[in-house]
C-alpha cells in the first residue's frame, strides 16, 4: 500500500510541476545579453514566470525562427528583421515595439581613442573590429558612421569583423584588434581602455525592435514578459546598460 | 557571372589553406607519428593523448585559446613582432597554425597505425643488409606505411576544408585572407543569400562524398594488394 502511494507520489511530482510557473523563450540580440538577464530576473520576481534567454545574432535568429525555431519572443538588434518576422508571417502584426535604440561607441584598449575622430584618422592601428555589417545592425552602424567621417576607404583593409557585436568585443578586449565599434551595453561594467560615444547624426539609429512571435500568440508568460519589457521597470533598466528608450 | 566572382574567393582561399597547411601537417605527423609508433617510453601515450585532444574538445575550445595565443600577450604575438605585426589573429598564417593544431589527431592517427602495422621484421631485414637506420625509414618503413600516409594527407585536407569553429574565432572573416568556405556559408545563410549558401553547400557535400568514397576505394585496393 505505502509504496503505491510513493509512487503515485513520485509520478505526480514528474508530471506536476508548478501549478502557476509558466516558461517563455526569447531570442535575444547578443548585445542585449546584460540588460536581458537583468529585466528577466526581475521579471521573474514579479510574475513568478520565466524567460529562458537565449543568445545570438539577429541574422541567425530570424533564419531560426522562418524555419520553425521554438522562440515566443524575439528582441532583435534591429526593426528590419522583427518587420519581416511580421510581414512573413511568423510574428503577431501589432505587437511590434521599439524597446531600446542602441548607441555605437569607438573602444580600445591600446590607444587612446577620447577622440574618436582625431584616433580613427591618425590609423595608427592594424586592425579595427566591427560586426558583420550585413548581419549585424551595429557593423553596419560602424560603417555608415566610417563613410559620413569620409575614412571608409582608408580604413577598409583594416577592418576585422566579428560574427556578431559580441565577437569585435571579444577581438578588442583580447587587444588582438587595436580598437573596434562595440556597443556601448557591452562596455557596461568595462573600466578597462579608453572610448568614444559616435555622434549620433552620424548613423541612422540603431532601432531595436521586439516582437512575439505566432507561437507565443497564446501564451501568457509571453505576451506578460513584453508587457514588462514596455514598463517603467525594465525602461529604468536597459537606460542604467547603456540605451536610449523611446 | 556575378555570384561565381563572390564564391570563387573563399574557395580558393580554402583550397590554398588545406594544401599548404596539409603539407605541413605531413612533415610534422610523420616523425610525431614514428616516435609514437616505435617508442618505449612510458609517457608517449600522454603526448599521443594531447595530440589527439582536438579530436573530443569542441572547435570553440581550441578557437578560444588560439584566439589568446595568437595575440599580443601569447607567443603569436612574439612571433608576429617579428616583421612588425601585434598578432596572428586575423592572418594566414594564424589560421595555418589552427588548422594544423586541430587537424593533427586526423594526421598522426593513421600514419601511426600504418608505422605500427610495418612491425619490427622488414626493419631488421634492412639492418642486417646494412641499411642505416636512416635508409631503413626513407627506403623501407616509409613505402610500406605509404597507404596510411595518404589515408593521412586526405583525411587532414578534409578536415581543414570542413573547419568552422576555430577559423570563425581567429579569421575576423576578412575577404581573400581570412574567408573560407565554412564561414562564407555562415556568412550566406545569415543574410538570406539562400542562392550562394546553395552553392557552395552543395559544392562542400560533393566533396565530402568524393572524399570518403575514394578513402574507402583506395584502402579496398591495398587490403586486396597486401592479401
Amino acid at each position: 500500500m505505502r509504496s503505491i502511494v510513493i509512487t503515485f507520489g513520485l509520478l505526480s511530482l514528474l508530471f506536476a510541476g508548478p501549478a502557476e510557473a509558466a516558461k517563455t523563450n526569447v531570442a535575444v540580440a547578443a548585445n542585449f545579453t546584460e540588460p536581458a538577464r537583468a529585466i528577466a530576473a526581475r521579471f521573474r520576481e514579479k510574475t513568478g514566470h520565466e524567460a529562458v534567454l537565449i543568445f545570438g545574432a539577429s541574422g541567425a535568429f530570424f533564419t531560426q525562427i522562418t524555419h520553425d525555431a521554438p522562440f515566443d519572443v524575439f528582441l532583435s538588434a534591429d526593426d528590419e528583421r522583427p518587420r519581416l518576422a511580421v510581414e512573413q508571417g511568423f510574428a503577431v502584426p501589432d505587437s511590434r515595439f521599439t524597446y531600446a535604440i542602441g548607441k555605437l561607441v569607438l573602444w580600445s584598449r591600446v590607444l587612446d581613442v577620447t577622440d574618436g575622430k582625431a584616433a580613427l584618422s591618425a590609423g595608427k592601428f592594424s586592425k579595427l573590429a566591427i560586426a558583420n555589417p550585413k548581419s549585424a545592425p551595429y557593423g553596419a552602424a560602424a560603417v555608415e558612421t566610417m563613410k559620413a567621417l569620409s575614412m571608409f576607404d582608408a580604413l577598409r583593409s583594416k577592418l576585422v569583423q566579428g560574427n556578431s557585436i559580441s565577437q569585435a568585443f571579444q577581438f578588442v578586449d583580447t587587444r588582438n584588434a587595436e580598437l573596434g565599434f562595440v556597443a556601448l551595453a557591452q562596455l557596461h561594467g568595462v573600466a578597462a581602455g579608453t572610448q568614444w560615444l559616435v555622434p549620433e547624426n552620424l548613423h541612422t539609429p540603431i532601432r531595436q525592435d521586439a516582437v512575439l512571435l505566432k507561437r507565443g500568440a497564446n501564451d501568457e508568460a509571453s505576451k506578460a514578459f513584453l508587457t514588462f519589457l514596455k514598463g517603467p521597470e525594465a525602461r529604468a533598466i536597459i537606460e542604467s546598460f547603456g540605451y536610449a528608450v523611446e | 557571372m556575378e555570384t561565381l566572382q563572390h564564391i570563387w574567393p573563399p574557395v580558393r582561399l580554402t583550397l590554398e589553406l588545406a594544401l599548404i597547411s596539409t603539407l605541413l601537417l605531413l612533415v610534422l605527423a610523420t616523425p610525431l607519428a614514428w616516435w609514437l609508433a616505435r617508442s618505449n617510453r612510458a609517457w608517449k601515450e600522454v603526448i599521443a593523448t594531447i595530440v589527439s585532444l582536438p579530436l573530443v574538445l569542441p572547435p570553440t575550445v581550441l578557437g578560444f585559446y588560439m584566439l589568446i595565443a595568437l595575440g599580443p600577450d601569447g607567443p603569436g604575438g612574439a612571433i608576429a613582432n617579428i616583421w612588425g605585426a601585434r598578432t596572428l589573429a586575423f592572418t594566414f598564417q594564424g589560421l595555418v597554425i589552427g588548422c594544423i593544431l586541430s587537424a593533427l589527431p586526423a594526421v598522426v592517427q593513421p600514419i601511426r597505425n600504418a608505422f605500427a602495422a610495418v612491425g619490427d621484421r622488414p626493419l631488421e631485414a634492412a639492418a642486417t643488409l646494412r641499411a642505416s637506420p636512416w635508409q631503413a625509414f626513407w627506403k623501407v618503413a616509409l613505402p610500406l606505411a605509404s597507404p596510411g600516409l595518404l589515408s593521412g594527407a586526405v583525411l587532414g585536407f578534409a578536415n581543414i576544408v570542413g573547419n568552422f569553429g576555430v577559423v570563425l574565432m581567429i579569421g575576423g572573416n576578412i575577404p581573400g585572407r581570412t574567408r573560407v568556405m565554412s564561414t562564407a556559408i555562415f556568412d550566406y545563410v545569415e543574410t538570406m543569400q539562400w542562392r550562394e549558401a546553395n552553392i557552395l553547400a552543395a559544392g562542400m557535400v560533393v566533396f565530402a562524398f568524393v572524399v570518403i568514397l575514394s578513402m574507402t576505394l583506395v584502402q579496398k585496393r591495398y587490403a586486396r594488394a597486401e592479401a
